[in-house]
């Protein structure tokens, strides 16, 4: 006679074998099936999608020429113009040439405001005129550590400046970029907190080769590139070049930053060009300098991107790789 | 649901399947010769080519789950082919860091693995897929004995959750394709897990139905 106890029922009698056996087969279609998405969703959607289009740009001119500009060879606008980063975009390199076409640049205005006598809100049109248009042929180095050289058009941001006054208690100027769901649908998943902010302390955005930028290539700014205005600051990494500007405020004490905000250990408020100092995750000694040629070249990262001469004395006594 | 081998010779699916696994590569040099890699082809490179390789991962590890869940044994024929592919794409992927990136530069590429962990994690999933390719063969099978050759090649276990971990730790903010691929090798070997589990209790349960039915018997 055999007293059956509870714990001597077999398991595949407790569980009807189908239900356990189904339950299996839907995880593993859902491997499947994710595995699957994830394989194709790339480059499939590359193949569909066809070559992001350049908007039609304006030509902007005359142009005076710049003693700051470098006699590098130039990377290809095509190249320019279709690898950014603009999360607010997409975070893959293609998707803002893909994503920002029908990104509305006009009208626009910047609203400049804090710490001056005369705050104001310039129209596009208003702030492009109040400086004579420069090309500056400058280095840009990624914090990625790949570079370009770009044509850019712009003034100095010390024109801006001097126009607006600033007040003895301005020690920093604060940068906000545009942001908006409804044009940006992808801003959400960027990873980073928007809209973007950047900042600079005063004597670094009265630097000549602090660039309020209109254009590039003779023409005005690509979408995908931070139109219709952004900041262009060559001796530091790329993202502290803010894109498509909507508001410089001047303040009294050191602003946030966007990427600091996401990973201070990783992003700091000055973030030169320094290839003595390391990213936590990869070498800063030397870039990826893309040319035009099929892989570029790497190349030795030069200390504040080679401006040392315009720049270096900003920084004296200070310990750049504390104030990274 | 039946064994699909009853009805169709899989040796015929080799061939093609062998080819759609060279499809990505040749599509990469077809957009090699086109200008379609974009500004930085050798970012664009290192990148396709790692993700093949986790996804060859991941299709080598979900042989054995499907083998088991739809009852189709053939399916075994098809896993060291797909496993020596994520080998493959990952020689490509490592082949593109040694040489195109690092230009050779040795010192570089050791301070890397060193002091860079995403580096040191992606260094470590390509390392240990080397004894596995290795001992592909049938007469390394042979060779090793059953028991010792699988038990080798539980590396790939170690191998799938390295590379995911190198992929996460190399994205600088948006996170989503990485967990996926989290996603899945967790479910792949949570699937492993399972089954071990199950196994053993079942082999518990029947031993003790025996032990005692042996009792009463004698």
């Amino acid at each position: 006679m055999l007293i059956k106890k509870p714990s001597d029922i077999p398991y595949s009698e407790v569980t009807p074998k189908s239900v356990y056996m189904n339950r299996r087969t839907f995880l593993a279609g859902v491997a499947a099936a994710t595995g699957a998405a994830t394989l194709g969703a790339r480059s499939v959607s590359d193949w569909l999608e066809p070559r992001s289009v350049l908007a039609d740009e304006t030509k902007l001119g005359p142009l005076a020429k710049s003693p700051f500009s470098t006699t590098e060879p130039q990377t290809p606008l095509k190249d320019v113009s279709t690898y950014n980063n603009y999360y607010e975009f997409g975070t893959d390199k293609s998707d803002p040439a893909r994503n920002a076409t029908k990104f509305v640049t006009t009208p626009w205005s910047v609203t400049v405001e804090g710490e001056v006598n005369k705050p104001r809100k310039f129209d596009l049109e208003e702030l492009r005129k109040l400086a004579p248009l420069e090309e500056r042929i400058y280095r840009h180095r990624c914090v990625e550590a790949w570079s370009i050289v770009v044509p850019w058009i712009g003034y100095s941001f010390s024109a801006l400046t001097n126009e607006v006054d600033p007040k003895p208690t301005a020690k920093f100027v604060a940068f906000q970029s545009y942001y908006d769901v409804k044009q940006m649908p992808l801003g959400p998943r960027a990873g980073i907190e928007l809209p973007y902010v950047e900042g600079l302390r005063l004597d670094e955005a009265m630097n000549p080769l602090a660039l309020l930028t209109f254009g590039m290539f003779g023409e005005t700014l690509p979408n995908q590139d931070g139109a219709p205005v952004r900041m262009v600051l060559p001796w530091k990494y790329g993202f502290k070049s803010v894109k498509s500007l909507v508001r410089i405020r001047f303040v009294k004490d050191m602003p946030p930053t966007t990427w600091n905000i996401a990973n201070a250990h990783e992003y700091g408020f000055y973030s030169n060009v320094n290839p003595q100092v390391d990213h936590p995750r990869w070498t800063q000694a030397s870039e990826r300098r893309l040319d035009g040629s099929f892989f570029g070249k790497r190349i030795k990262t030069l200390m504040f991107n080679g401006y040392g001469d315009q720049v270096a004395s900003l920084y004296n006594g200070m310990d750049l790789r504390k104030n990274y | 649901m039946k064994d699909l081998s009853r009805h169709i010779n899989m040796r015929w699916l080799k061939p093609p399947i062998f080819l759609a696994c060279l499809l990505p590569l040749a599509h990469l040099v077809w957009m090699g010769f086109h200008g379609e890699l974009g500004a930085n082809p050798v970012e664009y490179i290192t990148h396709s080519t790692g993700t093949w390789a986790l996804v060859g991962l991941c299709v080598t590890l979900s042989m054995t789950p499907l083998r088991r869940i739809l009852k189709q044994n053939w399916l075994i024929r098809f896993r060291r082919m797909f496993g020596l592919f994520a080998f493959f794409y990952a020689c490509l992927h490592f082949t593109t860091w040694v040489w195109i990136y690092s230009g050779f530069d040795v010192h570089a590429m050791i301070d890397d693995v060193y002091k860079r962990p995403f580096i040191t994690m992606g260094f470590t999933a390509f390392v240990l897929m080397i004894p596995l390719a290795l001992t592909s063969t049938s007469g390394m099978i042979r060779r090793l004995g059953g028991r010792r050759w699988n038990l080798l090649h539980r590396l790939i276990y170690v191998s799938a959750c390295a590379g995911v971990i190198h992929y996460l730790w190399l994205v600088k903010s948006d996170k989503t394709i990485p967990l996926r691929f989290a996603a899945v090798v967790t479910v792949l070997l949570g699937y492993r897990v399972i089954h071990y589990a199950l196994e053993r209790r079942q082999q518990a349960a029947a031993a003790k139905r025996s032990s005692r039915e042996s009792v009463y018997s004698a």
